[in-house]
């Protein structure tokens, strides 16, 4: 019987981990894919929002100016890439400055700090790349943008050193209520628990229904992404938005943490909750959208185009707190953008109610802090040549286009909760995720992952369960 | 394989020529260089192994103009590799170049040495390329296992010895994924079908009768992938035809179930270091312009192969990457007194690709500099049958030549002599033309 188990290890349910990892509890993470980061967390727009989207008094908006506040610190502990580009809101159409106008005043009931409304000059002179007929712009300096593995890998490594488990390819099928707590009945086996934390993503409804009579309704809300290579990474040097309005949501366009521009994403709604897949529709819609914001993007340019969900639930907000009729079994549902600004004060937010509720005491060997795989590329030569003396393995480039070493790899697979597939190398050290999108690395990587973990190269996977790279030998089906 | 040559630790080593690359391009080159007197040559290489992509190409039809000989990559490779061994040319397996400054200082780094500093007196670029991803193509569906570059397959089976699919749909019929579809079926599996965005295909005519028609394949031109489905491995595909545009044409899908699909789409000339130290590219070759030395903009260093523009053989790889050497001696020589050979690109003549030529390489001739004759290479954007490629001098039409087929698969040249060019002494412009009869 552990004391808490969370379901679900992405951004909100690692961030739950890695705060009630400070208190004295038996907690364990269940996750149905092999990896962390494998849902919503992975494929987003990697913003932390400056907060003045969402509805004043929400908890949407409440978490996010928390989140923003505490991310700083938060990568500063956990060693992951985060940056304050700020980000400008732009208003294309002189009609429209009241709309701009109230998301400013939006912004400062929710407490956003630093925002500014700028003219079309000042904007064009600080992005030189706007589309032309900008004519103001709500600049929020706070905005920023993350590494997504980055920060939910870390979280979910803290989590482990400070004592919690994992478990991975292991879905929760069914929830039975018990005296105490909740048996929760996967594939797997049975995992008992005083306290359930569902962090279940697009799944979070189906896992609340089992326990509530209450029902809720999260809808997968897909949008597409273009990610452009790194050459067109300055095209903006901040996150840039299209105001809201007759024509619908706008994309936005903006530099990533890794210095490649990303351009999305679309909203669709769909009954699969794994349909992750890109439409055509949906990358013509993203790149029309993309250049009423921005002028001259490079499409030509994109490496890559993906797909992510968000959770919508119904009631259009984050859902955080204790199910009414079902005691001990806490939601954590709902969680769409602004999730991943939101994660820090989410998972401080669930800490706090189970601190409450079970009256929790801290640990004395708290390990606060983390560090990340060295990358090599931001030290000297000389501390480079200190690195590949000990290490020859650092000396070694295995992908190319993003100069990742074999040295970053192996750390990547021997470290705690370690990658077990090119997915999760890629997530982890960037290896494949560069102009050739793993052509050149993939083989490299695979012999490595097949030489650190002990398995033949034929069950290496791209990410866990069926997706297997290779399918037998030469000749071997004649 | 023995590396040989001087502990590079450190950062004051120099040598004359430093060739980035020891693919086809980077061992002709070094050949040259050192049959044109140069003793100090290092080649960086990143695999582990010389020869470069040829090693993958286990297939035959190298070297029929280079040794009027049939041989396979490997052994293509190896007559150059033996030749560099011969002539004692120093060269790095394993080697990274991570930057090359203006002032051709060339880091790099591997296992044993470390990371490290070399300048050199020259450098020859002859980085090779790379294979287009479906990101570039915007292909919609899903994103699971089994989608691969013809090249990581060929590297898989050819290499490695291990199988990437059973049932398997190409989507593009340049040379390699003609030469996949073959090796693919050799080896066991079911290739069901090339698709082609274009109505004519980018591959050799040769291959395509050697590897699809002799083994019943189908090419379907005009057709491209609009989805792609299976979550954790491929389940399938859908082709559909394509329009005038290259627009899908509603109605015409048709569903393929498959577990793998290989992309052949297109090669992209690698040019993040000549980017990174201020070579200017052509954005038709995404290759740097060059002038008749095969020198760029930034004076002592040349490119070569398939970094400059890609070829279809690798013998016009050989040939080219032979000038580029023994241009980049000469410049070594010249800052030495010993050759004539002079810094920097004066302004010289422009090469212009028009109306169905898409580029020239070189694309300035400084006839001054040139050797006896020069070969000038091109693709057309299109096909075309009985149709001329006329140069223009000036206003002056000098060559006209029939060719009863061209298409943008086969490389094309030309051959300017260097005698004929003096006599036009104030010559602006040569344009290059495809002319109808």
């Amino acid at each position: 019987m552990y004391d808490i188990i969370i379901i679900g290890a992405g951004v909100s349910g690692t961030a739950a981990a890695r705060e009630l990892s400070r208190y004295e509890a038996d907690i364990c993470v269940l996750e149905k894919e092999e990896d962390v980061c494998c849902g919503s967390s992975k494929a987003n727009s990697a913003i932390v929002h400056a907060g003045y989207d969402a509805v004043p008094g929400s908890l949407k908006a409440r978490l996010n100016v928390r989140g923003n506040e505490l991310m700083g610190d938060l990568a500063r502990e956990l060693d992951f890439p985060f940056e304050r580009r700020g980000s400008l809101v732009l208003c294309l159409n002189e009609e429209e400055m009241p709309e701009l106008q109230a998301l400013y005043d939006r912004g400062v009931e929710n407490g956003v700090k630093d925002m500014r409304i700028l003219t079309g000059e000042e904007v064009l002179a600080m992005e030189p790349n706007v589309a032309d007929n900008v004519c103001a712009a709500l600049y929020a300096p706070t905005a920023g943008i993350v590494c997504p593995f980055g920060l939910n890998i870390a979280m979910a490594e803290n989590a482990c050193a400070n004592g919690v488990a994992f478990q991975f390819n292991t879905q929760v099928d069914k929830i039975t209520k018990l005296e105490e707590g909740y048996a929760l009945h996967t594939n797997n086996g049975t995992f008992r628990a005083r306290f359930v934390v569902n962090a279940a993503g697009v799944y979070a409804d189906a896992l609340h229904n089992m326990v509530s009579d209450d029902r809720i309704h999260i809808t997968a809300r897909r949008g597409d992404y273009c990610l452009l290579d790194k050459e067109a990474g300055g095209h903006v040097g901040r996150t840039i938005f299209a105001l809201p309005g007759k024509r619908g949501k706008g994309v936005l366009v903006t530099p990533t943490i890794h210095g490649n521009l990303l351009v999305g994403p679309t909203a669709v709604d769909v009954e699969d909750k794994e349909a992750v897949n890109t439409t055509a529709e949906g990358l013509a819609e993203l790149t029309a959208k993309a250049q009423m914001s921005v002028k001259n993007i490079p499409m030509k340019q994109v490496i890559t185009s993906f797909a992510g969900l968000r959770a919508h639930e119904d009631g259009g907000d984050f859902m955080i707190g204790e199910v009414p009729d079902a005691p001990g079994f806490i939601d954590c549902a709902g969680i769409e953008s602004p999730g991943i600004a939101s994660s820090p004060a989410i998972g401080e937010m669930i800490a706090q109610i189970l601190c409450e509720k079970m009256g929790l005491k801290k640990k004395k060997d708290f390990i606060a802090t983390r560090q990340g795989i060295t990358d090599p590329s931001r030290l000297s030569m000389d501390e480079r040549n200190a690195l590949i003396m000990e290490n020859p393995a650092y000396g070694n480039i295995v992908c190319r286009c993003e100069m990742v070493t074999e040295g970053e790899i192996v750390d990547a697979i021997r470290r705690p909760l370690g990658a077990r597939s090119l997915d999760g190398v890629k997530r982890r050290t960037r290896a494949g995720m560069g102009r050739c999108q793993s052509g050149f690395c993939s083989p490299a990587v695979m012999d490595i992952i097949a030489r650190e973990c002990g398995m033949d190269l034929y069950d290496v996977t791209k990410s866990g369960g069926g997706s297997r790279i290779l399918t037998g030998v030469n000749k071997d089906a004649l | 394989m023995r590396e040989k040559g001087n502990d590079l630790r450190g950062s004051s080593q120099s040598y004359d020529i430093v060739i980035i690359g020891g693919g086809p391009a980077g061992l002709a080159a070094a050949v040259s260089a050192r049959e044109s007197g140069i003793e100090s040559i290092l080649i960086l290489e990143r695999d582990k192994e010389l020869g470069g992509i040829l090693n993958q190409c286990i297939h035959n039809g190298f070297g029929l103009h280079t040794f009027q000989e049939e041989l396979t990559g490997p052994e293509y490779a190896d007559r150059f590799i033996q030749k560099v061994n011969d002539l004692k040319i120093e060269y790095r397996l394993n080697t990274m170049v991570m930057d090359i400054s203006p002032d051709r200082r060339v880091t790099a780094m591997n296992r044993t040495d470390g990371m490290f500093v070399i300048r050199a007196g020259a450098v020859i670029l002859a980085m090779g390329c790379r294979e287009r991803a479906r990101g570039a193509l915007n292909i919609p569906g899903y994103r699971p296992a089994g989608i691969f570059s013809a090249g990581t397959a060929q590297r898989l089976v050819n290499r490695e010895g291990y199988m990437p699919g059973r049932e398997v749909v190409i989507l593009g019929s340049g040379d390699i994924g003609l030469i996949m579809a073959r090796r693919m079926t050799l080896e066991g599996a079911k290739v069901k079908a090339v698709a082609e965005l274009m109505p004519y295909s980018g591959g050799l005519k040769r291959n395509i009768v050697q590897c699809l028609d002799d083994y019943g394949i189908p090419l379907k031109l005009s057709h491209t992938v609009v989805d792609i489905r299976g979550k954790e491995r491929v389940e399938g595909v859908t082709l559909a035809q394509v329009d005038e545009n290259g627009r899908p044409v509603p109605g015409t899908e048709e569903y393929y179930p498959c577990d793998t699909l290989l992309l052949s789409v297109g090669l992209i000339p690698e040019n993040e270091l000549s980017r990174g130290m201020g070579v200017g590219i052509n954005p038709v070759t995404s290759g740097p312009v060059v002038n008749e030395s095969l020198e760029t903009n930034i004076p002592g260093v040349f490119a070569c192969g398939n970094v400059l523009h890609v070829h279809d053989l690798v013998d016009y790889v050989s040939k080219e990457a032979a000038a580029a050497g023994r241009n980049a001696a000469a410049y070594v020589q010249s800052l030495s007194g010993e050759s004539s050979f002079v810094r920097g690109t004066d302004s010289g003549i422009t090469l212009e690709a028009e109306s169905g030529v898409r580029y020239t390489v070189p694309s300035v001739i400084r006839p001054a500099y040139m050797e006896d004759s020069l070969t000038v290479r091109f693709r057309v954007g299109g096909v075309y049958r009985n149709c001329y490629v006329s140069v223009y001098f000036d206003g002056e039409r000098v060559i006209h030549r029939m060719r009863p087929v061209m298409a943008p698969g086969e490389m094309e040249e030309i051959v300017l002599k260097k005698e004929q060019l003096l006599q036009y002494p104030s010559l602006k412009t040569v344009r290059f033309t495809v002319e109808e009869v």
